[in-house]
């Protein structure tokens, strides 16, 4: 046994936890928010604006198209207000919602808290979203000006939209993903994760099929609750290809014949693994990975 | 190995018994997270605080005994989901409606008096200052306003083309349109000047000294054609209402500068937080006051022509802000919207 492997185990465990926040509820249950990552965070914004476009877009083709020539003023002033009702109220209105999330921030599986555990109020949703003004259109709107007229020096566009930029990219410098909305706003971005029952696959040893493997106490003494997790990750997903895999590592390591139903093997081990495990779970032992020695 | 098989009996017992009341539980999330909670009917609405109490005590049985990692990422779930809802918005829309009007909105601008002075004194500064300088060299007059704006108002302009612009037909045919462009430009002005407060307030003030230039080099233009008071009534139908939102604005950025800058007892990130809280339901505020500034200068501004009629539209706008924003009533402890 090296020590190689168990340190990537403890960074990987150091990892996830890193994104971990403590958030207890007045019943005191600790519900271990986990703050969403820059990447879920630009593709919601993406996906936010592309939806903005396309809307921007089809109102414009209902208004020239749609109206009777003589309402043109009326169709220009609608189309100022949509315009500026979308480009301001499309986080707030939706962020006020029951969710807390735009559509972008729905199909990634992410939504608003306030930072202090509380509610998540008017004020705060609208300062976070206000101050995007300053992140996003801003810089666009450097670039924009900054092509139509030559009056400032090209440093001096550099220098701004650096500055911008800079200000814009605020949450990739700080742990909690905040940018400077979320700053003001008082308020972050968490997993909004929606996971269906699924089914118990442990409990089928209440009705024991006849011809299953019994494993040793040795046997099941090999792994740890990662190791069990795992095993259940791969049972749930059912590649036969990764099963077949997993059973002969198995196998090998606890000294078996490389043959037999992989299916069979695999739940029959990870159901009197559990069983073991859960057991010394209620006698204060849990062995956190195979690296661990057992108690 | 019957002692294993029947601890294993027991984690699964703790499922069978229990999630009959989860399944039950993420239906009426499902329901309540679809619409509003005046669909559930009285036995659901007091299900409710049960069914979410016992989720989050299985959570905590489940994760203290059962290595079922999608049980407990399901659970997880299914308690965030519930906190969040139980504990969220706990009034309907209609309601938070009325209490910003009645109460938050009002609080938050007066809760921002020290930076609204400050701001208005900054915007009198630089009206002052570049009144002052073209009144000494009309030189500088084409230095403070770009030729667009000015459209002929400029010193040196007869003083009947200058009356021309103050009580002559509109060049523009469609006011709707021209109302609405100025509302949309000057919200965006003023949600700038906000969101770029955090730089300690330096860009929301300067913002504001710079709003002022335009103003003083026209006012010293006009006031030498003896046309002075004729401006001002012109500018103050719709300007109250617009320099006063502006000025909030500026206060906003200002606050969550200051914040930023000198947190005072509190770290930077709750002094921000508060700021932002404090001037966010004052943001709302200035765009619903700009709406208004912006159709009284589409409509009102070209349907009043006589001068104290604009100046009692001007004036009354400003006396009511001023009322509705300062006069102490009895309000509610709680300004949280």
């Amino acid at each position: 046994m090296t020590a190689a492997p168990a340190i990537g185990a403890a960074r990987q465990a150091a990892r996830r936890n890193a994104k971990q926040r403590r958030f207890v509820t007045p019943e005191g249950i600790d519900l271990q928010l986990e703050i969403a990552s820059a990447g879920l965070r630009f593709s919601a914004l993406l996906i936010d604006l592309t939806l903005m476009l396309v809307i921007l877009f089809a109102v414009t083709l209902i208004l020239v198209f749609g109206l009777p020539g003589g309402a043109g003023q009326a169709a220009l002033a609608l189309w100022l207000v949509g315009f500026f009702l979308l480009r301001n109220f499309w986080f707030i209105a939706f962020e006020l919602g029951p969710r807390a999330a735009t559509p972008g921030k729905r199909l990634v599986g992410i939504r608003v808290v306030a930072r202090d555990g509380g509610r998540l109020t008017v004020s705060s949703v609208v300062a976070r979203n206000l101050v995007r003004e300053m992140e996003i259109f801003l810089p666009f709107a450097f670039l924009a000006g900054s092509a139509e007229q030559d009056l400032v020096s090209t440093a001096t566009v550099v220098l701004a939209l650096l500055w911008t930029l800079i200000l814009s990219c605020f949450l990739l410098f700080n742990r909690d993903r905040m940018r400077m909305g979320d700053l003001i706003g008082g308020t972050w971005v968490v997993l909004a994760r929606r996971s269906k029952m699924q089914a118990d696959i442990g409990s089928a040893s209440a009705h024991p099929q006849a011809d299953e493997p019994q494993f040793t106490p040795a046997e099941l003494a090999v792994y740890g609750v990662y190791e069990l997790q795992e095993l259940e990750r791969v049972l749930r997903q059912g590649d036969t290809a990764l099963r077949r895999t997993v059973a002969d590592t198995i196998r090998t390591k606890i000294g078996r014949p490389l043959t037999g139903d992989d299916e069979q093997f695999l739940s029959a081990y990870y159901r009197q693994l559990k069983a073991r495990m859960e057991r010394d779970l209620l006698f204060g032992k849990r062995r956190a990975n195979k690296y661990e020695e057992p108690q | 190995m019957p002692a294993s098989a029947s601890v294993a009996y027991s984690t699964a017992a703790f499922r069978r018994e229990r999630e009959g009341d989860w399944q039950a539980f993420e239906a009426l999330v499902e329901r309540l997270e679809r619409g509003s909670i005046s669909r559930l009917s009285d036995e659901d609405l007091l299900a409710l605080p049960r069914l979410y109490r016992a989720t989050l005590s299985s959570l905590s049985l489940a994760r203290a005994t059962s290595l079922d990692a999608a049980l407990v990422a399901y659970l997880e779930a299914l308690s965030m989901r519930g906190y969040f809802l139980l504990y969220g918005v706990r009034e309907s829309r209609l309601a938070r409606f009325a209490r910003f009007f009645a109460v938050s909105w009002p609080a938050a601008v007066r809760s921002l008096w020290r930076e609204t002075i400050i701001i208005a004194l900054l915007l009198a500064l630089g009206t002052a200052a570049s009144w002052w300088l073209v009144a000494n060299d009309p030189a500088w007059f084409h230095a403070l306003i770009p030729a667009e704006l000015a459209s002929g108002r400029e010193p040196g302009a007869s003083a009947a083309a200058l009356r021309e612009t103050v009580y002559g037909k509109p060049d523009h045919d469609g006011l709707s349109i021209f109302a609405t462009f100025l509302f949309t430009h000057n919200s965006q002005v003023s949600i700038t000047a906000y969101a770029l407060g955090f730089a300690f307030g330096v860009p929301s003030m300067m913002l504001i000294f710079y709003q002022g230039l335009p103003l003083g080099a026209l006012l010293s233009v006009f006031w030498d054609a003896g046309l002075g008071p004729d401006f001002i009534a012109w500018l103050s139908i719709h300007g109250t209402t617009e320099l006063f939102a502006a000025i909030l604005a500026g206060a906003c950025g200002l606050r969550i500068g200051t914040a930023v800058a000198f947190p005072g007892p509190r770290d930077r990130l709750a002094a921000a937080a508060d700021a932002g809280k404090q001037s966010g339901a004052a943001m709302l505020g200035v765009i619903i006051m700009l709406l208004c500034a912006g159709l009284l200068e589409g409509f009102a501004r070209q349907l009043v022509q006589s001068m104290p009629m604009r100046f009692a539209v001007g004036g009354g706008m400003l006396a009511f802000w001023l009322a509705y924003f300062y006069v102490p009533r009895h309000t509610v402890r709680d300004t949280q919207l």
